[in-house]
């Protein structure tokens, strides 16, 4: 069964036809060819999933997509900018080494910018609380943890040189 | 050779920017025309006879293609003792047996009409216990081997053992004896992208497959046999390995899965891809080999150990994969681990009802290290010798020949193992303190100049130079998220002399890349790098013979040029360019004359005479030199290849000798951790690990590779094991398994590196992939035993396990 659905995708609004048991997942990857979103649990275990909710980090394939209804929805291809220009989050991952086998990625950078959303200096407690629903198995976390403290002070000197934050600043 | 700039600094990865952007495409991702799913039924017993598969309902359900059964398909072998099919047909061995596949337009249509199959068995008594399964009247899992032949009994046909020196004199020679009895579990490997691939065949009845693998050209080897067996002779198999999601070990086999994706290609006529899912992974997916080890070490009064005798027993499960062969790595630590002169070595594997295992990092070396480094502290304590001292005095030394004759070139041991001491404060914390607190420590040995298990271990290499100064690679070995494709760019950056962005690392792909045995035993960087550095050699010899002819006359057209007012050549990587020396109208242009290939070097990307003049003008762009090779009657391009195999030699299993590996990696690992006596929950304070890898060659990867090792050794030492029951997984979800997360991980580590420049390895490197977990959970017993008086055995090192140590009246 299908319905229809309107919401803002990476800024954009959308509207589409959606099966009723789609998961938000199922749209991002096979409706709309945005496979940037990983699924590697399906169960809302993993974290590989994680996209912005009016900000907030959510698991896509724990929400339907019908669940998106007038919300606003940021992936991991939403946050890179004109001229295909990486978020801090994700140039700090890059510079950090925050990436291995890069699975588990898209879903660290969005748990880690809804965090720096909410606070833009955390602590590197506070970093490791934001990531305990995300699994990685390259890692070992340290180099994400890292990645995270150098994306927060290159947001706040970016702010502080009064540009516009980049795409996804307000997620 | 250049000298050395950007080997040893920090450097990005150039794949990361795909990853973290969400561009780089996974199996999950790639999606060819008219691409159907397919899906496997498993089987519901572990040890039944198949009495009769019905698929009819299955058909009928719309939007299926095609349902196939090892009835109606041909037989295809699968696993090097070929004793395992693809699809099962006359009975099935264990709860993961394949004995249907389905296609259809999406993948909830193909796992919907799974359930539309028919099966009807007739239950077999069944074993799911090693020593059961060798009990006469044992039920018998496989009636004749891969050739057909009668099996005499359930022992896996598969021998590996190494006895040296008189076991018994050694044993009354010894002042001190302890012995022990180890077990590991199955783990999961886990990789955070789950196990698929794509088949596809042309018009021509050739066949690509897009896979998840780290052995592509083993795996093109697997499917040619395959294509040969369902009657197409002659063709052949493309494999593409697309972005691997983790690696780990999964991807050093072929896999039931792989074989019928392409039956259910071969069928339908369009590609098909098979994905699974975690639930699925968990349950279909090798795990890691697990094994029950008895050691006995002993030492004299001076704490110089006598003799280590080590037997191990595995549990192969239902089919032969790599966890097989894992005694053939075991090896190499209960040989060589410490100078011992008497070792006794033997290993039994056999065939049960339960899941069957393959690689995983470390590969039988974490397995045994536990039991070694283990008994050894208790070795010391019954000795009265400290836990360090032990290690000191039995240390091993460069140009040592070990009992199983593993030549060791560079070793630093002995160095790795005092980082340890200093770094945790060995000294000032010895024993347990009144808090359960403890501290532990362990040492590692690892194949670190790859390790020779075929008759070839060589890996070959393609460097194409362009019109546009580009380096592009070709290399068969896999990057996995380990820093191959960087440490390839910054190794070919330093000997060739250009800006490490000019090296492109391309996509591996069997019908590009000179062939490679497949990346494990931590061997990527060390033969990649090897292979680069001859490949190198060879262009660098065939450029500066072309520059003696052409270098003069460019000089003269870049002076030209610089007169009439252009600008000086760019150095490459976008510098501006020196406009510090104009030259003068008389500029002596003779140096450029007569000179040999020798006199010319390139660095930066700039060709230039050695002792030429200092000018922008009289270094010509790599670019520009390589234009003025190819576009001229008779031009040339600059294409070099070269294929590395390194100097060990492939062990007789049978006897346990051999020199396994071009050079050896060291390393410890030390541990300060607290027990809450309340719930037995561990917490680790600090972890140290030194290393000796002979060379920092790529330090983000380095560290990466240290700390992820780590993390898996955390997990393998406290939390994770596959738990079975009949041989049925009963934990197949990250709820239930449990993975170490950034919590887990929020100790401090100290990591060290040893530099003890290995002579076989590319600027001195040795192979540092596996050993990051390899001494992590035999530190962490260690510790525990130092905080809690008792000694743990078993992993995981759950808190019920350790609360039972401590009160064994409890439960
Ligand atoms: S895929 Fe959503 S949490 Fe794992
Ligand atoms: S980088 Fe591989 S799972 Fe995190």
């Amino acid at each position: 069964m299908k319905a229809r659905l309107r919401f803002r995708l990476n800024g954009k609004v959308v509207e589409t036809e959606v099966e009723t048991h789609w998961r938000l997942l199922d749209l991002l990857r096979d409706g709309l060819g945005l496979t940037g979103t990983k699924e590697g649990c399906g169960a809302g275990e993993c974290g590989a999933c994680t996209v912005l909710c009016d900000g907030e980090a959510v698991n896509a394939c724990l929400m339907l997509a019908l669940e998106a209804e007038d919300r606003e929805i940021r992936t991991v291809e939403g946050l890179v900018g004109p001229g295909g220009r990486l978020s801090a989050v994700q140039r700090a991952f890059v510079e950090e080494g925050g990436a291995q086998c890069g699975f588990c990625s898209p879903g660290m950078v969005m748990s880690a910018q809804a965090l720096l959303l909410e606070d833009p200096d955390p602590s590197e407690e506070r970093i490791r609380e934001a990531l305990t629903g995300n699994l990685c198995r390259c890692t070992g976390y340290k180099q994400i943890v890292a990645a995270i403290r150098r994306a927060a002070s290159l947001r706040r000197s970016e702010a502080g040189e009064g540009e516009r934050g980049e795409a996804g600043g307000e997620g | 050779m250049t000298g050395t700039r950007f080997v040893g600094t920090k450097f990005p990865r150039p794949e990361a920017p795909d990853k973290v952007s969400g561009r780089a495409l996974y199996i999950h991702d790639v999606v060819r025309p008219g691409m159907l799913h397919g899906a496997i039924k498993h089987s519901a017993h572990a040890h039944a006879r198949i009495l009769r598969i019905d698929t009819s309902r299955a058909e009928a359900l719309p939007g299926v293609e095609a349902v196939i059964t090892g009835f109606d398909t041909p037989e295809l072998r699968v696993g090097f003792l070929r004793e395992n099919r693809a699809l099962k047909r006359d009975k099935v061995r264990n709860q993961r047996d394949e004995i249907a596949a389905v296609a259809a337009r999406d993948p909830e249509t193909a796992r919907r009409a799974l359930e539309l199959i028919e099966v009807e068995y007739e239950v077999l008594p069944a074993v799911f216990d090693p020593v059961e399964a060798m009990r006469e009247g044992a039920p018998r899992i496989h009636e004749v081997d891969g050739r057909g032949r009668p099996t005499r009994d359930n022992r896996v046909p598969m021998e590996c053992r190494h006895h040296s020196g008189d076991l018994e004199a050694a044993k009354e020679r010894s002042a001190f004896r302890v012995a022990g009895d180890y077990e590991v579990p199955w783990i999961q490997q886990s990789c955070m992208g789950t196990a698929g691939c794509i088949a596809e065949f042309d018009a021509n009845g050739d066949l690509t497959v897009w896979a998840k693998t780290q052995i592509p050209f083993l795996a093109q080897r697997d499917f040619n046999r395959a294509l040969e067996e369902m009657g197409l002779e002659g063709r052949n198999t493309r494999v593409i390995v697309t972005t691997l999601g983790g690696g780990f070990g999964t991807g050093l086999d072929t896999h039931c899965y792989e074989y019928i994706a392409i039956l259910l290609a071969h069928r339908t006529g369009r590609p098909v891809k098979v994905l699974m899912d975690r639930e699925e992974e968990f349950r279909y997916l090798s795990p890691r080999q697990s094994a029950r080890v008895h050691i006995e070490q002993g030492c004299d009064e001076e704490g110089r150990l006598t003799y280590r005798e080590v037997r191990v027993l595995q549990d192969n499960g239902a089919y032969a994969s790599w966890g097989a062969t894992f005694p053939t790595v075991m090896l190499l630590p209960v040989t060589s681990l410490y100078k011992v002169p008497v070792v006794h070595f033997d290993a039994e594997i056999v065939y049960t009802n339960n899941t069957y295992a393959q690689a995983m990092r470390g590969y039988g070396n974490p397995e045994v290290t536990m039991a070694i480094e283990s008994n050894l502290d208790e070795l010391a304590l019954a000795a009265g010798i400290d836990r360090l001292e032990i290690r000191r005095i039995n240390c091993n030394e460069p140009g040592e020949v070990t009992p199983m004759g593993a030549r060791v070139g560079s070793c630093g041991l002995r160095a790795c193992i005092e980082a340890c001491a200093e770094k945790l404060d060995w000294r000032a914390k010895p024993g347990r303190n009144g808090r359960l607190r403890g501290v532990g420590m362990a040492s590692m040995l690892h194949v670190g100049g790859s390790g020779r298990i075929y008759r070839s271990d060589a890996s070959g290499i393609i460097l194409k130079l362009d019109d546009f100064g580009n380096v592009n690679v070709f290399y068969g070995g896999v990057e996995m998220g380990q820093g191959l494709h960087s440490t390839i760019r910054l190794a070919i950056a330093d000997s060739l002399g250009v800006l490490p962005e000019k090296v492109r690392v391309n996509p591996t792909d069997t019908a590009t890349c000179p062939w490679d045995v497949g990346t494990h035993a931590s061997r990527g960087a060390f033969m990649a790098c090897n292979a680069a550095l001859e490949a190198v050699r060879k262009l660098r010899a065939r450029l500066f013979a072309y520059c003696v002819d052409l270098f003069p006359r460019e000089v003269e057209r870049a002076l030209r040029k610089q007169r009439a007012g252009g600008p000086p050549p760019r150095p490459e990587g976008g510098a501006a360019p020196d406009r510090s020396s104009p030259p003068s109208a008389e500029a002596d242009l003779s140096f450029a004359q007569g000179r040999a290939p020798g006199d010319f070097e390139l660095e930066k990307g700039l060709v230039f005479v050695k002792d030429g003049p200092d000018a922008p003008w009289a270094k010509i762009p790599l670019d520009r030199i390589l234009r003025a090779i190819h576009f001229r009657e008779g031009g040339d391009m600059l294409t070099e290849t070269a294929f590395y195999d390194p100097p060990s030699e492939l062990p007789d299993w049978r006897e346990g000798r051999g020199n396994m590996s071009a050079a050896y990696t060291y390393g410890a690992q030390a541990v300060e951790l607290e027990v809450d006596p309340e719930t037995g929950e561990v917490e680790i304070l600090r972890f140290v690990s030194a290393m000796d890898i002979g060379k920092v060659l790529n330090p983000q990867a380095l560290d990466g590779q240290v700390l992820g090792g780590l993390a898996q050794g955390l997990g393998y030492a406290l939390y994770e094991e596959v738990k079975t029951e009949e041989g049925a997984i009963l934990n197949p979800n990250f709820t239930d398994y449990k993975l170490p997360t950034a919590h887990e991980m929020a100790f401090p580590v100290d990591l060290v590196y040893v530099e003890t420049d290995e002579p076989t390895g590319p600027f001195g490197a040795k192979g540092a992939g596996e050993p990051g977990l390899v001494p992590t959970a035999p530190a962490i017993a260690n510790a525990l035993r130092d905080a809690l008086g008792v000694s743990l055995r078993t992993l995981p090192m759950t808190p019920e396990r350790i609360l039972r140590a401590l009160d064994p009246s409890a439960s």
